[in-house]
């Protein structure tokens, strides 16, 4: 898949000297939903900000489908939409003159019917008349998306989209992230909710102190840096490890009550087995039998501890 | 060039106008005929005529300029400095929209509202007193160039402001004083000869009195200085801002 944007060695240093990314590089493919995970102050809105115009760059360049977002500002900006992680929207103004300014600003032409149907897929078309400051906080939210998605962009940045909406928002905004996709929109956000990016993304990519630390497809990265986990209940407490099983790699845990295996997603390299055969002949009573895989919080968690080590 | 911009800021800056009419036309009116009610009518039956202009005739180029100058500076850096506030400049920042354009836009939005505001006070002042404009055209030229002058400074003022507070210090401390000592309700040459010399360095005298010419043909600095004086101080205040959007100041981290 082409690449829609190509972040190329960028750095942003903030007057007080506070670098804020640093020699970062990533790309984005076309039609693609990637999301940027990172913990706060990792860069994340940074670099949404400066593919968006939004904040200037120190050093590096982008290009959005080919064109320098600074030389070439106009086209750039054009094929992008961006949802802010704040509320931020004029509250005297209502939903249809504030999505009517943001189709101008892009400089597309008035065209009513597309702003009827964004507002219908939205469920905002019977609030077109209402003032901002008259909306829900969920409504906001995708007033804001509306606001976007009104001059047909077709990258759209999305900066926390679901922070600090319920349940059943959540799940709707994901089906319309996914809508998006389906229609050919490039979809970039940032999410602290790691089982948003688990749910919706193709890719992900982890920010820490301004440096990428793995852009990976998720299944791809759920299977290299995924761990499993195999648990034994043992009927009867064990006071030592049988040195059969020790030389396969499990522990006992929980007073002897529990034996431990851990082993890759890919399986490629596991011995269960030879583990099971071992109990046997060990004539070890079992209990239960579970396992357990890591969850992409679990793998995130772990890259960026080990970053910062 | 990017018109629909233009045109989306132009018509959603006017639309602000239009939901607040009290705040937009009713309070400089309501100003405007206590002037002519104290300045005009009080005062202005006690003084004596300036030429063969009257007092309360007199002054009524000077009230429009007053109105025109304070509403421009309030409308456009309003305008700007609102989006700042509530963070909605993050969609005009993001937009293929070049500095000329946003300027274009709040500027246009800020000079036509004050301009406004200046018909209904001229019509207004048909009410209190005999008036005639000698040079209609230029009249309208220079009040349009005036408000376009003031909106320009109202805007580098919004993008300047860091709070309300600065919002409001430039036009109360240092804007109203310029416009009231440029000669609104007097002429310079009623000054001792000291104040007259001090009122040159005011640049709201220029206009005043280019605006007041164009009533009466009478005038405190020849006509071509004043326009002179609105042109640079237009070239003047369209370089600040250009140098605003160039550096990103206070717009752009």
């Amino acid at each position: 898949m082409s690449s829609i944007i190509e972040v190329r060695n960028i750095t942003k240093k903030y007057a007080d000297e506070k670098v804020a990314l640093a020699d970062l590089s990533v790309d984005i493919s076309s039609g693609e939903i990637i999301a940027l995970l990172g913990p706060n102050g990792a860069g994340k809105t940074t670099l949404i900000s400066i593919i968006c115009g939004l904040t200037t760059l120190t050093a590096g360049n982008v290009f959005v489908d080919g064109l320098d977002i600074e030389a070439d500002y106009r086209e750039a900006r054009s094929l992008i939409g961006l949802v802010p992680q704040e509320l931020v929207l004029e509250p005297f103004e209502t939903v249809m003159g504030t999505v009517t300014l943001s189709r101008g600003l892009f400089g597309r032409s008035p065209n009513p019917e597309l702003i009827k149907s964004i507002l219908e897929n939205l469920s905002l078309w019977d609030k077109r008349a209402s003032p901002i400051r008259e909306l829900s906080g969920g409504m906001k939210r995708r007033v804001l998306i509306a606001k976007a998605l009104s001059h047909e962009p077709k990258i759209l940045f999305l900066d926390e989209p679901t922070a600090g909406v319920d349940v059943d928002l959540r799940r709707d905004m994901w089906r319309l992230i996914k809508n998006l996709k389906a229609s050919g929109v490039t979809v970039v956000l940032t999410t602290h909710y790691i089982e948003e990016a688990e749910e919706i993304a193709d890719r992900i990519a982890v920010i820490d102190k301004g440096r990428i630390l793995l852009v990976e497809d998720k299944s791809v990265l759920m299977e290299r840096l995924g761990k499993k986990q195999l648990s034994i209940d043992l009927d009867k407490p064990l006071s030592g490890l049988p040195t059969t099983l020790m030389d396969l790699g499990i522990t006992l845990e929980n007073d002897g009550k529990k034996l431990i295996y851990n082993y890759n997603v890919d399986l490629s390299d596991s011995k269960i087995s030879e583990i099971l055969l071992a109990i046997r002949s060990e004539q070890v009573q079992i209990n239960d039998v579970h396992t357990e895989q890591s969850s992409l919080e679990d793998i995130f968690i772990e890259l960026v501890t080990e970053g910062q080590a | 060039m990017n018109l629909y911009a233009i045109k989306a800021i132009y018509v959603f800056e006017m639309a602000r106008t239009f939901r607040t009419p009290l705040q937009s036309f009713a309070s400089p009116v309501i100003s405007t005929i206590l002037y002519f009610v104290v300045f005009g009518s009080a005062i202005g039956n006690r003084m004596l005529p300036i030429g063969d202009v009257s007092y309360g005739a007199f002054i009524v180029p000077g009230l429009i300029m007053l109105t025109v100058m304070t509403q421009s500076v309030a409308n456009a850096s309003f305008g700007i400095y609102f989006p700042k506030f509530l963070g909605t400049i993050y969609e005009h920042l993001s937009a293929p929209i070049s500095p000329f354009e946003m300027v274009a836009g709040y500027v246009g939005a800020a000079a036509t509202k004050s301009v406004v505001v200046g018909f209904i006070i001229l019509a207004v002042s048909f009410l209190f007193v005999s008036l005639r404009i000698e040079h209609v055209v230029l009249a309208f030229i220079f009040l349009i160039m005036t408000a376009f002058c003031f909106s320009l400074l109202g805007f580098i003022l919004g993008l300047w402001a860091k709070n309300f507070e600065q919002l409001n210090f430039v036009p109360t401390l240092i804007i109203t004083p310029l416009v009231f000592l440029g000669g609104s309700f007097y002429s310079i040459d009623m000054l001792p000869s000291a104040w007259q010399v001090v009122s040159m360095f005011n640049p709201a005298m220029y206009l005043i009195s280019g605006f007041r010419w164009a009533f009466f043909g009478v005038s405190e600095v020849p006509i071509q200085v004043s326009f002179l004086a609105v042109f640079l101080f237009a070239g003047l205040f369209l370089g600040v801002i250009g140098y605003i959007f160039k550096t990103g100041y206070r717009l752009r981290n």
